[in-house]
């Protein structure tokens, strides 16, 4: 199964759990089944139109989704989705 | 840890995006909604007891702005005598750019020849007070010189994370204060995003990810210092190299706090420039587009320093660029080179791949007709042209002759 990795700020949503593994053919319904699992997560990863927030990097498999395919990303069992503030560095 | 008494001055760090307040502790992202986090101030206990003569009174270094830095007043300073860097009158450069006031703040001439002193010296001091054994950083290489150099001086163990194909002159430049030199196989991106992630399991302080809105802070000391050896007067225009944008943001703090303090004679925030590697140029391109919606590329530029595809503070360069009434502009790699001999030529000043970008940057500009010639604009230089010199290297020229007179006047006659 895909694996979101949840970063220090949204564990209290996770019940502390920092991996939650999930059901999903492609990111958008992965991210539906991590919301279904653990309420709140949808309304903190993605803004009003669906799209991820200003502030959220989504990196699938290493690689930032908004290079790829976006939430249409296809999802293989064993994918890791990481959940990244994306204010850090410079 | 240390008992603490934290300033009086500071009052917790605050969300850009949504004002929720938190103490000041390591942390850099709104937990409510992910935001950026800066350090707030009260600036009404600053006013009373800053002033320009206790400012002249301070240290020779950025320490004399302490009261406008977030580190606890009992705290000792991790310094390498960081900051009060030289403001030149760039008279040869200016006369070939048409700008009568072009003044160039060398910041290369810092203890390991890059800005990054200065945030590093705020964030490796407040690290070391608060009781942390490991400092650490995500970097593209100055930022590792100096986290590297000041970790030695705290004596405080250090890893530094940088990418794959980072210049050798930064890596042995790091590596010789002995920290454990980490090298990601991929690109600043994902170092920033490994760091992060590593910052929620490790008890590390992480200068620009858990620390950042502290270390951030060290950023506005060039613009304090620009405006104090202007003698106590904003500039007209900032021309600033864009990587992950965060001194950008932290200039326009400064030199809100210099008008609202009353340090500087009346006058406006100066008008903001931002300058980009078209090879690396995110922000750029979210300017011309007309958009704050800033889109990740894929790096490819001998700019390394400032190569971050995803930069956090994007969003914001293009804000601010705009409501000063400022831009920001892009040069290719040709340009980049052709800058760095200009200033060097002109100057007697070798800057790096990033200084290329800025000074090619104010260069396009000037040529584009942007100013009439009499606007005090100011080009930060923010690391030393040691640091990138292969770019450079071809134009090494020499000629080789014999210990004789007669061959150094045959050399003279060719």
């Amino acid at each position: 199964m895909p694996t979101f990795l949840i970063p220090g700020p949204l564990r209290s949503l996770s019940a502390g759990a920092a991996a939650v593994a999930v059901e999903a053919a492609d990111l958008r319904s992965a991210i539906d089944a991590l919301d279904a699992r653990y309420p709140g997560f949808k309304g903190r990863l993605l803004d009003e139109e669906g799209e991820p927030r200003q502030f959220v990097n989504l990196f699938l498999n290493d690689e930032d989704v908004r290079l790829g395919r976006g939430l249409d990303s296809p999802l293989a069992p064993g994918d890791e989705i990481a959940i990244v503030p994306a204010v850090a560095g410079g | 840890m240390a008992p603490s008494r934290p300033s009086p001055r500071v009052l917790g760090l605050r969300c850009r995006e949504c004002g929720a307040e938190y103490e000041l502790r390591p942390g850099h992202v709104c937990e409510a909604c992910f935001g950026p986090l800066d350090v707030a101030y009260d600036y009404a206990a600053v006013g009373r007891v800053v002033s320009r003569e206790r400012i002249a009174a301070g240290p020779p270094s950025m320490w004399r702005y302490r009261d406008l830095l977030p580190l606890d007043d009992d705290a000792p300073v991790v310094s390498l005598g960081e900051g009060m860097t030289p403001l030149v009158h760039a008279h040869r450069l200016g006369r070939e750019l048409g700008l009568r006031n072009l003044y160039l703040k060398n910041d290369s001439m810092n203890p390991t020849n890059s800005f990054k002193d200065r945030v590093v010296s705020v964030a490796v001091s407040w690290a070391r007070w608060r009781g942390f054994e490991v400092v650490g950083c995500a970097s593209t290489g100055n930022l590792a010189n100096a986290t590297a150099a000041y970790a030695a001086q705290a004596g405080l163990a250090c890893y530094v994370v940088l990418p794959a194909g980072t210049e050798e002159e930064k890596l042995v430049a790091t590596s010789v204060f002995e920290p454990n030199l980490v090298v990601v196989r991929g690109t600043y991106d994902d170092v920033n995003r490994l760091c992060a992630m590593v910052a929620d399991e490790l008890p590390w302080a992480f200068c620009n990810v858990n620390l950042r809105p502290i270390y951030a802070e060290g950023s506005k000391t060039l613009t304090y210092e620009t405006a104090e050896q202007l003698g106590w007067r904003l500039p007209d225009e900032i021309v600033v190299p864009i990587g992950a944008g965060c001194q950008f943001v932290r200039h326009h703090r400064a030199a809100l706090e210099l008008l609202e303090l009353g340090l500087v004679e009346d006058g406006s925030v100066p008008r903001l420039i931002g300058a980009q590697a078209l090879g690396c140029a995110p922000v750029y391109r979210a300017f011309l587009a007309g958009t704050d919606r800033v889109q990740p590329v894929r790096p490819d530029t001998i700019a390394r320093s400032i190569a971050i595809g995803n930069p956090s503070d994007g969003t914001y360069v293009v804000r601010l660029a705009r409501e000063t009434g400022g831009l920001v502009e892009a040069v290719d790699e040709a340009e980049i080179v052709d800058a760095i001999r200009l200033l060097a030529r002109t100057e007697g000043i070798f800057t790096e791949t990033a200084g290329g970008v800025t000074i090619g940057v104010l260069a396009k500009l000037a040529r584009a007709g942007r100013w009439q010639g009499d606007e005090v604009v100011v080009a930060y230089i923010t690391g030393h042209g040691l640091k990138t010199a292969e770019v450079v290297a071809d134009g090494a020229r020499r000629v080789e002759i014999e210990p004789s007179l007669s061959a150094f006047r045959q050399m003279l006659a060719v």
